[in-house]
């Protein structure tokens, strides 16, 4: 399988401790209050917008970037909207050791990389990963580097399905691709 | 080797024997979506598909119970889009006047055991209390669902859950639920599909494995059910259209579940989830006394004519306490016409309660109103997420508990009253 690389400056989703948050769930992520817009270009500057201390976290982010957060993001409601929000700023992948499985799922079909990492819980923890640092992530070896810091790490790899999804840009692309064949 | 309940489940829906790990291409029996999701799934459809037909007019179908009837022009709009679509393609709308989806597609039989169905309501897993494979999706997964009745699924590994013992009388489903909320809480059966079994789940009627099994989200867990039957079940199950007890899918005798978790749960009291987590859960001596404003009975957790006979039992013959505003939702229309026949909504109302027509409620913004700031409210739903409904701090309990505590204008057990 074609191997596809991400590569980008992180932003670690940590609270007012340094500590790693986890459990950030969809109405952290992106509030109830605005799950009436369906224009996804207008979902950007509410992303994290309920989280205490990353409520400016749309005018911070760049696109490419990257997002590591504690285990558990996206717990919560069904919302594709948590995803989208992040799609709208052009963050490149999202780190965590797991995610709530309806996320985990929405953001595969939206071809938004969600990458499992159980090992940046102790990255962070000793300080070999921090916000600003460039890392790179090969979706198909699992092997990622803090280029920053020059540190190696492991993460679970896309199955198949997971991998084309992606590679085609979301469900829908695969969908068609499908149809084609 | 055997297989557990999702394995059978998901095998009879792809044409191959399944394990845990594998991904499969689901059929589904029906794909549903809400008034929130719902219009982006119409969006979604129409970039994609344009007019191209679903995959079976007969199973797709709407469910509005989040902003019902409409209280802002936004939803109005949203519900139109969707009612739009789906009078071209001939899809059924259960509208603001129905109540809660997974509840009425339990009572309509559209939900039953051993089949599997999709929306966007992410406790859509709250039908395994039926034995039906539930799940709540993002709305570019039921876009395509709408099209080809088929989703792309991992093969969950279960867990089964042995609970031991029989908590106190004054013990609901709810509060058994908290405290496995708290025992189990978002790490030990996350992803995984789970088996409650054991005497205390078994006796429960089908309100109290409602209450049990839409709390599995908030384990984040995939689903929860609960095998073993009992009279009672058999009797309301039985009453679905459609259902006929051959249906139902228990786990294979020498199923291989990747963990067995003994709970034991003897002489359970009363059981509170606190702000600002679902598994944040003490017994309720550590919170009485604790001073509140507002009180919420219904949604997808307890909004079942039992909850509310619960709560009415309590109330009855007593007044609410000044300043304490007490909202009650019943989740569906026909639950809401079971508590007008038996006299409860009367007893609520004497009460001073505030009730409503069926939904979503107090969960949802807007259906009956939100916290404010500084406000406390001691609510029947399952999340007390900072933020989710309102600025206030919400604590999480069984109808019981929560009626009690409007009585007394703090959380108290219903023992005490």
């Amino acid at each position: 399988m074609e191997e596809k690389i991400i590569q980008g400056r992180v932003w670690v989703l940590v609270d007012e401790k340094g500590q790693l948050i986890e459990d950030i769930d969809t109405d952290q992520i992106y509030h109830n209050a605005h799950l009436h817009i369906t224009d996804r270009q207008l979902m950007g500057q509410y992303a994290l917008g309920n989280l205490a201390g990353w409520q400016d976290f749309s005018q911070k982010a760049r696109p490419g970037d990257i997002i590591i957060a504690g285990r558990n993001f996206g717990a919560g409601s069904s919302r594709q909207q948590a995803v989208d929000c992040f799609l709208a700023l052009g963050i490149a992948a999202i780190v965590a050791p797991s995610f709530g499985a309806i996320y985990f799922r929405n953001a595969v079909n939206s071809a938004l990389p969600v990458i499992r990492c159980p090992e940046v819980e102790t990255l962070v923890n000793d300080g070999q990963l921090a916000t600003g640092d460039e890392v790179r992530l090969p979706l198909v070896s699992g092997q990622g580097e803090n280029i920053t810091r020059q540190i190696k790490f492991n993460f679970i790899p896309f199955s198949g399905v997971q991998l084309a999804i992606i590679q085609a840009g979301g469900l829908f692309p695969y969908a068609h691709q499908l149809d084609k064949r | 080797m055997g297989q557990t309940i999702i394995e059978k489940i998901i095998s009879a829906h792809c044409g191959q024997p399944v394990r845990p790990g594998e991904i499969v291409w689901l059929d589904l029996d029906v794909v549903s979506a809400r008034d929130f999701g719902g219009p982006n799934v119409v969006k979604n459809y129409e970039q994609e598909y344009g007019e191209q037909p679903v995959f079976d007019p007969t199973r797709v179908v709407f469910t509005f119970d989040l902003c019902v009837p409409a209280c802002t022009l936004k939803y109005a709009d949203n519900q139109q889009v969707c009612r739009s679509f789906a009078q071209r393609h001939g899809l059924r709308v259960f509208d603001v006047d129905c109540g809660i989806g997974s509840h009425v597609m339990m009572e309509e039989g559209l939900a039953g055991p051993g089949k599997t169905l999709v929306g966007t309501d992410s406790h859509l897993n709250i039908l395994g209390a039926v034995g039906c494979f539930g799940q709540g999706m993002g709305d570019v997964d039921i876009t395509f669902s709408f099209k080809t009745g088929r989703t792309w699924f991992e093969v969950p590994g279960t867990v089964k859950v042995q609970i031991t013992g029989q908590p106190s009388p004054w013990a609901s489903p709810k509060d058994l639920t908290l405290y496995l909320c708290k025992t189990l809480g978002t790490k030990k059966v996350a992803l995984k599909a789970v088996e409650f079994v054991g005497e205390a789940v078994r006796q429960f009627t089908l309100a109290g494995r409602i209450t049990l099994c839409s709390m599995v989200t908030e384990m984040a867990g995939i689903i929860g059910f609960v095998p073993e039957l009992n009279e009672n079940m058999n009797k309301e199950l039985a009453a679905i259209p459609g259902f006929s007890l051959e249906d139902w899918v228990g786990p294979d005798p020498e199923a291989d579940y990747e963990e067995v978790l003994e709970i034991d749960v003897s002489g359970l009291p009363p059981q509170v989830a606190v702000p600002y987590l679902p598994h944040k859960v003490k017994s309720i001596d550590e919170v009485k006394g604790t001073r509140i404003d507002s009180g919420f009975i219904g949604s997808c957790t307890n909004g079942r004519v039992e909850d509310f006979r619960q709560a009415a039992a309590i109330l009855k013959g007593k007044k609410v306490k000044d300043g304490v505003i007490l909202k009650c939702v019943p989740a569906t229309r026909q639950v809401y016409q079971t508590l007008l026949d038996e006299g409860i909504l009367e007893i609520l109302f004497k009460s001073g309660a505030v009730i409503s027509n069926p939904g979503c409620g107090g969960c949802a913004e807007g259906h009956i109103g939100l916290t404010g700031e500084g406000e406390v409210q001691i609510s029947t739903g399952n999340r007390n997420f900072y933020g989710k409904q309102g600025k206030g701090q919400t604590y999480l309990a069984s109808p019981a508990v929560v009626a009690a505590s409007c009585l007394a204008g703090e959380i108290i057990s219903p023992e005490d009253i």
